[in-house]
């Protein structure tokens, strides 16, 4: 068995720090690729103030307009449960807090593994759905290339791959355990590069799209 | 205007790249909500119309060119060029499917503003020779007539002569160190002479101290709608250029929606600095008026109608609270459409498009989000404030066969004054 367990020892040493440089690097370079562009001094007299508008749309874009969650509510509720599924997989399954804490110090309550479980099969099968959403809803399927699906599918390893090794269902557990990490790996090499980006640069663009309403006197 | 070529459009496209249009390119998933925000999608059911699509060839030079790895792509050959091909065939998708009513920026659940970007992507389609024949038309006229439809000051006076006749009431023109100065769109000189009439009574009754200039009357801005901002430039300029002459303290947008964009929010921008004087639109002054009991109203309206929110001077320009105050003063019966104020549809005849002789057909059927509108109010008549969502509006509901009066809310509002009968 010693070549899953080197496997295992890889991607838990070389590998991830590989995976976290060009993480962490990437998400540096695409962040100032947008900051480093700024903005245009704007001359027109202000109706409302930017802050306070910008900070407003930062926190009301999570809830859906009305009318969009009437015409779209697939896409809406799958988008929320995918998305608070795959959250609560990743920070609050108490093996995951051990190792953020044995390697940054940090620490937090988790949940009751058997929870976790339920949570992310329900997360499986919603990504799952999400894809054929993609592959046939007129305007999805219009809009997706290439990225699309593989953003999906570097989302969903993970959460397939921790599924298996949980219920042991990759045989040797290092294999599984390794398999695992290196899905994780694979989406944080992937993050920086794609559509991943948003879940760093929505806090911009929410901001700029409530700042410049705000500033017509519109809450965006 | 030197020649347009491929070249200047890309010159263009990365003149307008800013943090937030990056921000904004950088957080789309393709969710496809915005599709549903839209009326060009809502009521073709073409996925083309999804409004980020629309900026497909503006995201192809913020990728390939403001981003690491898309620079990289480049150079290994695996990214789409940005062809003359790829914008003549996105040229009706941007100009002809966009009113830039900017009803998508209200829903992307990432916060992208769509529709600033499409106003920024049009200059660099217009740069590149990718504009429709009616709106370059138009911004011709407008540069060397002084007005997209070719009105010039004989036009006007002669209407203010039949204005002053009908009503007995002088129409100040060129009178200096009043307080405000008046414009005016082309459509209100020639189709809805109604709404100069109703400034005047009102101004009188008010006390309001104002003028027409003869050099700057007209308010639309063609350059706004087409995407080229030295035509915008250009035109806003001859608007400072003649206040500041006659030294007003204040500018009055008139009833017409992109107008009031142009002179109050992109006009500062365009000539580099903020104004001597401040733009007010029409609705806001007359709200004011109001406030001080200076416009004094008698009667109620009590047919069942509604209003039509101008994207440009609702959504995007900020005047939410004044045209229900003002409807209030008049109309007993007032009620709102099911999707109102900020998130109300567009005519389908903002942006440019109704100067775009090829787009009728596609703003015809995209009216049917109107109608449908209209159609669960079951409304007597519908009050609005932009003289081109207003012919707009007539043109749909004679295409639907509704007979539904559309209204100015000014002259309205004029039709209600308390006048003084001294004189």
């Amino acid at each position: 068995m010693s070549t899953s367990v080197d496997f295992l020892l890889w991607v838990r040493g070389p590998g991830f720090d590989i995976a976290l440089v060009v993480f962490l690097i990437g998400i540096v370079i695409r962040l100032l690729e947008v900051l480093i562009l700024g903005r245009k001094p704007d001359f027109a007299e202000p109706r409302g103030a930017e802050l306070g508008a910008g900070l407003r749309t930062l926190v009301t874009r999570t809830l859906p307009e009305q009318g969009s969650f009437r015409r779209s509510p697939f896409t809406v509720v799958g988008g929320y449960i995918w998305h608070i599924g795959f959250f609560i997989s990743l920070f609050l399954f108490i093996p995951h807090i051990e190792l953020i804490n044995a390697t940054i110090g940090l620490s937090w309550p988790g949940i009751a593994s058997n929870l976790v479980d339920a949570v992310a099969a329900v997360t499986i099968v919603t990504l799952v759905a999400m894809l054929f959403s993609r592959m046939s809803h007129p305007v999805k399927r219009y809009l997706s290339g290439p990225e699309d699906y593989l953003t999906w599918l570097v989302t969903i390893l993970p959460m397939i791959t921790g599924y298996l090794a949980y219920h042991r269902m990759i045989d040797p557990y290092p294999l599984a355990l390794g398999l695992h990490i290196l899905s994780v790996e694979i989406l944080m090499v992937v993050f920086p590069f794609t559509k991943l980006m948003h879940a760093f640069t929505f806090f911009i663009a929410r901001w700029y799209n409530g700042a410049m309403a705000g500033r017509r006197g519109v809450q965006s | 205007m030197s020649e347009a070529t491929l070249e200047r459009g890309m010159n263009a496209f990365r003149e307008q790249m800013d943090a937030p249009i990056a921000s904004f390119f950088s957080s789309c998933v393709n969710c496809g909500m915005c599709a549903e925000a839209c009326l060009f999608y809502t009521e073709t059911g073409d996925p083309r119309y999804t409004p980020i699509n629309k900026l497909e060839p503006l995201r192809r030079v913020w990728e390939q060119e403001y981003t690491l790895w898309g620079k990289v792509k480049s150079v290994l050959g695996l990214s789409q060029p940005v062809t003359d091909e790829l914008l003549e065939e996105w040229e009706s998708l941007i100009y002809d499917g966009c009113t830039l009513c900017g009803r998508c920026s209200m829903v992307c659940p990432v916060g992208n503003d769509i529709s600033y970007m499409i106003r920024h992507a049009r200059e660099g389609f217009v740069a590149a020779g990718y504009s429709p024949e009616g709106m370059k038309g138009a911004s011709r006229r407008a540069v060397t007539i002084g007005s997209p439809m070719g009105v010039k000051y004989p036009a006007l006076a002669a209407q203010i002569k039949h204005v002053e006749a009908d009503s007995g009431l002088q129409i100040p023109v060129d009178v200096e160190g009043v307080d405000y100065m008046a414009l005016l769109s082309s459509m209100e000189i020639m189709n809805f002479p109604e709404y100069l009439e109703a400034l005047a009574r009102i101004f009188k009754q008010a006390g309001v101290t104002w003028t027409i200039s003869s050099e700057a009357f007209e308010a639309t801005n063609a350059g706004i709608q087409i995407g080229s901002s030295d035509i915008a430039r250009e035109l806003v300029n001859r608007v400072v250029v003649a206040a500041e002459k006659l030294k007003v303290k204040y500018v009055i947008s008139p009833e017409c929606g992109h107008a009031y964009t142009a002179i109050r929010w992109e006009g500062p921008n365009l000539i580099g600095r903020p104004y001597s004087f401040k733009v007010v639109h029409i609705l806001e002054l007359l709200d004011e008026l109001r406030a001080s009991g200076r416009l004094k109203t008698e009667g109620m309206d009590e047919t069942r109608l509604t209003f039509h929110d101008p994207c440009q001077i609702v959504r995007k320009g900020g005047v939410l609270e004044p045209p229900r105050n003002l409807l209030k003063m008049v109309a007993s019966e007032f009620v709102d459409m099911h999707d109102a104020r900020e998130m109300n549809w567009c005519c389908g005849g903002g942006g440019g498009v109704s100067a775009n002789e090829r787009a009728e057909e596609l703003r015809l059927k995209v009216f049917k989000r109107k109608k449908t509108q209209l159609d669960e109010l079951n409304v007597e008549t519908l009050v609005t404030a932009c003289a081109n969502c207003r012919l707009v509006i007539e043109e749909g509901l004679e295409e639907y066969r509704m007979e539904i009066p559309v209204v100015g809310l000014t002259e309205m509002l004029a039709e209600h004054l308390v006048e003084d009968k001294s004189e």
